[in-house]
């Protein structure tokens, strides 16, 4: 669906990006993480057409950026940080607008628009004025621009940014039902969200890229395990650890923390060992209380990815 | 053409739903409508209709200027200050069709305004005669010279980031084009020639407000309104460079 070879973007003598290579095919959801400044943008701004690169080449669904931007432009759908709204709009017309910009029929545009407004849970918004929304209202409008003409390639640009917890998760929910539909490029700081929702990530810092692959890739080719997951059992219980080293996949597995009432498990495993570590602790009769990915461990890769590049996989 | 046409009705209605078309509107017919009072129906002696519909249009010349300044200064740069232009630049439309669009919504609200002022000259009818011709030829005049300023404004707005940048822009580009007739008064044969030909209103309005139409002044607004839209269209495009 993307790839892009060798991608350099210079604004002056400063480089935003440098030699960027990377490749995403059809139907993935991939995450961009970056530090501020990292280039990000730069990059999502060049894959949606809006600027043109200094050096390299990138292709989407077979077409180059620089020689065919108005077909590509009608493929993707884009959300930048800001979301580009018109305040004195409601939000049907607004979309309506989206939709026929990006050469959706006249007599199609209403389907498509309750189609996305659907999908963004804005069907009560439909006749709001747009200045008139909250910033999460506003997101998902922003959100559902991006969606409306059902594009092959969403890119959003940091959706989450500036969301309180309750968007955030009404956003994550978003774009998870987006899956399947497009093939999605998210930017973001939320690492924690970025791994919940997308199959690979590319970590780019100072304009290169330092780190491609899925959370345990990343993790393995940095030796901090594929998998790291935090499992709270009820009461205390006595050769757990052990059982659960014997799992394949598990690398370690340790009494973190146990209180009166609870005991806490810390896995490192290879591959994502969930589902087993759920099997061996129900069989064992123990009350599974919680079993989640830690979410340390992507912040500990991002912050190895990006304070010592070199150590991650190319 | 589907693509300017959009653009230019969604604009249109953005001029329609805030208050910015209204206020600029409301205030250029109010103070028309004074200058038509007091300088043109004014004064103690009698004066011939024509003469009166003449100082109609020139004073109307001002305020087109003014007004289509003022209402073209938020077409590109509101989009860049609020972010919106986003929409535009990344969907499958080209930068002629954003700029035309921008241009043509302008302009529609611009004759609408001009058009609203029609009932000052059908004043002369209480008093006097009217010539239909010359109040058609007058407001041509007005629309082509509107037309070229909003031209000149469209520029501005797309070079400029904020509004506030954008009518300093257009009105510093504006008044440059006016005053550069005087130059021509203190210049020697052809360079005063030049300066003549290129002045936005000394020598090619006033056969308008006299009620003449001559071919030369027609070209010479619409040619300032492709070379300011190309240029506006060029700028736009360039964008993607940086």
């Amino acid at each position: 669906m993307i790839e892009v070879d060798k991608l350099s973007k210079y604004y002056g003598e400063r480089a935003a990006i440098r030699d960027l290579s990377f490749a995403i095919a059809k139907g993935e959801v991939v995450g961009f993480l970056g530090l501020n400044g990292a280039g990000k943008t730069t990059t999502l701004r060049i894959l949606g057409c809006l600027l043109l690169p200094t050096s390299g080449t990138v292709r989407v669904d077979g077409l180059e950026v620089t020689q065919n931007p108005y077909e590509i432009r009608g493929r993707i759908g884009f959300l930048p940080d800001l979301p580009p709204l018109y305040p004195e709009m409601t939000v049907g017309s607004y979309l309506t607008f989206a939709a026929r910009l990006r050469q959706v029929p006249a007599r199609e545009a209403p389907g498509r628009v309750a189609e996305a407004e659907e999908k963004t849970a804005l069907r009560d918004m439909h006749g709001e004025v747009i200045g008139e929304l909250s910033h999460g209202y506003r997101q998902r409008v922003g959100l559902a621009q991006a969606i409306v003409h059902k594009p092959a390639l969403l890119i959003l640009d940091e959706p989450l940014a500036g969301l309180d917890p309750a968007q955030i998760v009404e956003m994550r929910n978003l774009l998870h039902g987006l899956r399947g539909e497009h093939t999605v490029l998210i930017s973001s700081h939320f690492l924690s969200e970025i791994s919940q929702t997308c199959d690979r990530l590319l970590v780019i810092h100072n304009g290169e890229l330092v780190g491609q692959g899925s959370e345990g890739e990343l993790a393995s080719a940095m030796g901090q395990g594929a998998s790291a997951i935090e499992v709270e059992i009820r009461g205390q219980a006595a050769g757990i650890a052990e059982r659960l080293v014997g799992i394949p996949a598990v690398r370690k597995a340790k009494e973190r923390a146990t209180t009166e009432d609870t005991t806490v498990f810390e896995i490192v495993a290879s591959t994502d060992v969930r589902a087993d570590v759920a099997r061996l602790l129900v069989g064992a009769g123990c009350d599974l209380l919680r079993l989640e990915r830690s979410e340390s461990r992507l912040e500990s890769i991002f912050m190895n990815l990006t304070q010592n590049p070199a150590g991650g996989p190319q | 053409m589907t693509a300017t046409w959009l653009i230019a009705r969604r604009e249109l209605g953005a001029y329609l739903r805030t208050m910015s078309g209204y206020v600029i509107a409301a205030v250029v017919l109010f103070v028309d409508g004074i200058l038509f009072n007091v300088r043109a129906l004014g004064g103690q002696q009698d004066r011939l209709s024509t003469e009166v519909l003449s100082e109609f249009f020139f004073n109307s010349s001002g305020l087109v200027m003014a007004a289509a300044v003022f209402l073209s200064m938020r077409l590109l740069a509101e989009e860049r200050q609020n972010g919106s232009i986003v929409l535009l630049s990344s969907s499958p439309v080209r930068e002629r069709d954003i700029i035309l669009g921008k241009f043509f919504s302008a302009f529609i609200f611009l004759t609408l305004m001009t058009l609203a002022g029609v009932f000052m000259p059908m004043l002369i009818l209480v008093n006097g005669k009217l010539s239909f011709g010359h109040v058609a030829v007058g407001y041509l005049g007005l629309l082509l010279l509107g037309g070229a300023a909003l031209a000149i404004g469209t520029l501005g707005s797309t070079l400029a980031r904020s509004q506030l940048l954008a009518a300093i822009i257009s009105g510093s580009m504006v008044v440059c084009l006016i005053v550069v007739w005087m130059l021509g008064t203190v210049t020697e044969r052809p360079l005063n020639d030049v300066f003549f030909a290129l002045a936005l209103w000394g020598r090619h309005f006033p056969p308008f407000q006299a009620g003449i139409i001559h071919l030369r002044d027609v070209v010479y607004y619409l040619a300032v309104m492709y070379f300011a839209l190309f240029v506006s269209i060029r700028v736009l495009e360039a964008r993607r460079w940086r």
